[in-house]
């Protein structure tokens, strides 16, 4: 399911945050919103996510404006997970990631054990959530999201306080996602792994977009110096790209 | 799984007898045994005062779980959103105005109008879109208010007799309650119990914070109506019957909830069956332990209440210890 944003001003308050951004997410891609802190990368996310109305302008989830879908098509057409990992009573793992089937009326355990199963978290299902590493803890809620099973998975920095190993396998999974037909949307500080794993990048800054386009045409010093004023060491190791901050611009 | 799945029977069944008992048990004797006069303390004496201890308890218990599970946090009780001083205000000035003596529904009915008041005015102050801390705020703001009201209530009073059946009041209790009671309190109660009992879904939604919530399709302004709503029919109504009888809404949610695997779906109606549980067996204890009617309700769940609630702290300051 694709995203259209057309034109559109989000803001907090009365602080506005992003304003004019005209850009598509496409069907079946992974999609990396990068830029530095404040550039408004998760108000973005929530706007699309339906959770945030703009201030004017206009969302549009495949062919239709999102204020027009009710609350139980969103729920099912949409995923979202925050960067904000409460869980507020010590359910089990599999409680919390049962609750990605409530928009879905069915408790469909397959889709649970699926999700357990991708995030590598089946052994931890029956132990309470407060007992779980802050990383372990952050699998469930995104195993939570994946059984939601919806066709938009809209994700905020999910790999924060995984180890390599783990984040590598999340980016593995939403590659794999994406060839199924499933748009992905993820908040990324880690431009490395943007330019490895996405197919489509939406720079941020100055609450603007300041680039938006395939990861080799945007992910380059001239639009990150500039974004992040900070030199940036943009380069391959055999085939996979690397980009490295190097130091901070006067 | 197999404790979780035998909570909801074994605390029906736990409910039932104490229901039995409470029809059974009183200070002219035990059995359900003939005669005329046996009959008619069955169903004019013992019938409403078990009915409307099942009510109560209920109303208690699943407001505070949903109370609870809305504002996430273990220590919300109804009274905290003002509904339960409003209802005693409006029952305390039926007192003193006279209202209750010159007919037998003005109490209750004083009761209910206070409910609504108070339900009305935290709603308002709380904002159309306020979350869970504005709708604390206003209700701690209308329950210090509507305390400070009977206050004031009971110094103006001049009449001694009506201060004496103020403050008895005010304690809690189910005795001396007949069918009419029951007929007033009963249509609110098992609407606003019906309301909070469909609250389950988006209660568990909010388990992962009111963002995601959403994402899962819930409307947090309709849940918060509903929630606050429900909670002013079913309290409001079970306070303007039998007084203010604290802390059952607090510990039934908090003792049964790691017993549901800490769901709050779940706990919703765990919580009533067991708020109607403990308090048919606290009004039971009264009439064997005080048939005088020496100990009022309201007191002795607040004796049993106040250890508990430091137990509650203590353990709450463990588990936070480094």
């Amino acid at each position: 399911m694709s995203v259209a944003l057309k034109n559109v001003r989000l803001a907090l308050g009365d602080r506005v945050v992003l304003d004019t951004v005209d850009a598509s997410i496409p069907v079946g891609r992974v999609t990396a919103v990068v830029g530095p802190n404040g550039a408004g990368k998760s108000t973005l996310l929530r706007a699309c996510a339906g959770l945030l109305s703009p201030v004017h302008g206009e969302i549009a989830l495949g062919d239709r404006p999102i204020k027009e879908l009710t609350r139980p098509e969103i729920a099912r057409a949409i995923a979202y997970l925050p960067q904000e990992r409460a869980v507020h009573w010590p359910l089990a793992a599999r409680a919390v990631v049962a609750l990605g089937r409530l928009p879905h009326d069915d408790a469909d355990p397959a889709a649970i054990t699926r999700a357990l199963a991708a995030m590598d978290i089946a052994p931890l299902a029956d132990r309470p959530i407060s007992q779980l590493s802050g990383g372990e803890r952050a699998r469930v809620l995104v195993a939570r999201a994946l059984a939601q099973e919806a066709p938009l998975l809209i994700t905020d920095e999910p790999t924060a306080g995984l180890d390599p190993a783990h984040a590598l396998a999340l980016f593995s999974l939403f590659r794999r996602l994406a060839t199924e037909g499933r748009t992905i949307v993820v908040a990324l500080h880690d431009l490395s792994l943007a330019a490895r794993f996405a197919d489509h990048i939406l720079l941020l800054a100055n609450q603007r977009v300041a680039a938006h386009g395939p990861p080799a045409d945007v992910l380059t010093p001239r639009y990150l110096e500039r974004a992040f004023s900070v030199t940036m060491l943009c380069t391959t190791v055999g085939e996979m790209p690397i980009v490295v901050p190097v130091s901070t611009l006067p | 799984m197999s404790r979780r799945e035998h909570i909801i029977p074994g605390l029906s069944a736990l409910t039932l007898v104490l229901a039995l008992a409470s029809l059974a048990i009183g200070p002219t004797g035990t059995g359900l045994g003939g005669g005329d006069q046996a009959w008619l303390i069955l169903t004019e004496i013992r019938l409403p005062r078990t009915l409307l201890g099942l009510l109560v308890g209920a109303a208690l218990g699943l407001s505070g779980a949903a109370l609870q599970g809305y504002l996430r946090n273990p220590l919300a009780e109804p009274g905290i959103i003002g509904i339960s001083g409003g209802a005693a205000l409006g029952a305390v000035l039926a007192i003193h105005t006279g209202l209750a003596a010159s007919f037998a529904i003005g109490l209750p009915l004083g009761g209910l109008f206070g409910a609504a008041g108070a339900m009305a005015v935290v709603l308002w102050l709380a904002g159309e879109r306020g979350g869970p801390i504005t709708l604390i705020l206003s209700g701690v703001a209308i329950a210090s208010l509507t305390t400070a009201l009977i206050a004031l209530v009971l110094t103006l009073s001049q009449n001694p007799f009506a201060t004496v059946e103020i403050v008895y009041w005010l304690m809690g209790s189910l005795s001396d309650r007949s069918m009419t009671h029951v007929w007033l309190a009963a249509p609110p109660i098992l609407i606003g119990l019906a309301m909070l009992a469909r609250l389950g879904r988006d209660l568990d939604a909010l388990t992962l914070g009111e963002e995601v919530a959403a994402n899962l399709g819930t409307s947090l302004p309709r849940l918060r109506l509903l929630v606050v709503t429900g909670t002013a029919l079913a309290v409001g109504a079970a306070t303007a019957v039998s007084g203010t009888i604290g802390f059952v809404g607090l510990i039934v949610p908090h003792i049964l909830r790691p017993l549901v695997g800490h769901v709050p779906s779940r706990l919703l109606p765990a919580s009533a069956l067991g708020g109607a549980a403990l308090v048919l067996a606290a009004d039971l204890a009264l009439r064997i332990v005080s048939p005088g009617g020496g100990i009022r309700l309201g007191v002795l769940t607040a004796l049993i209440g106040t250890p508990f609630f430091v137990w509650l702290v203590v353990s709450t300051r463990r588990e936070l210890a480094p």
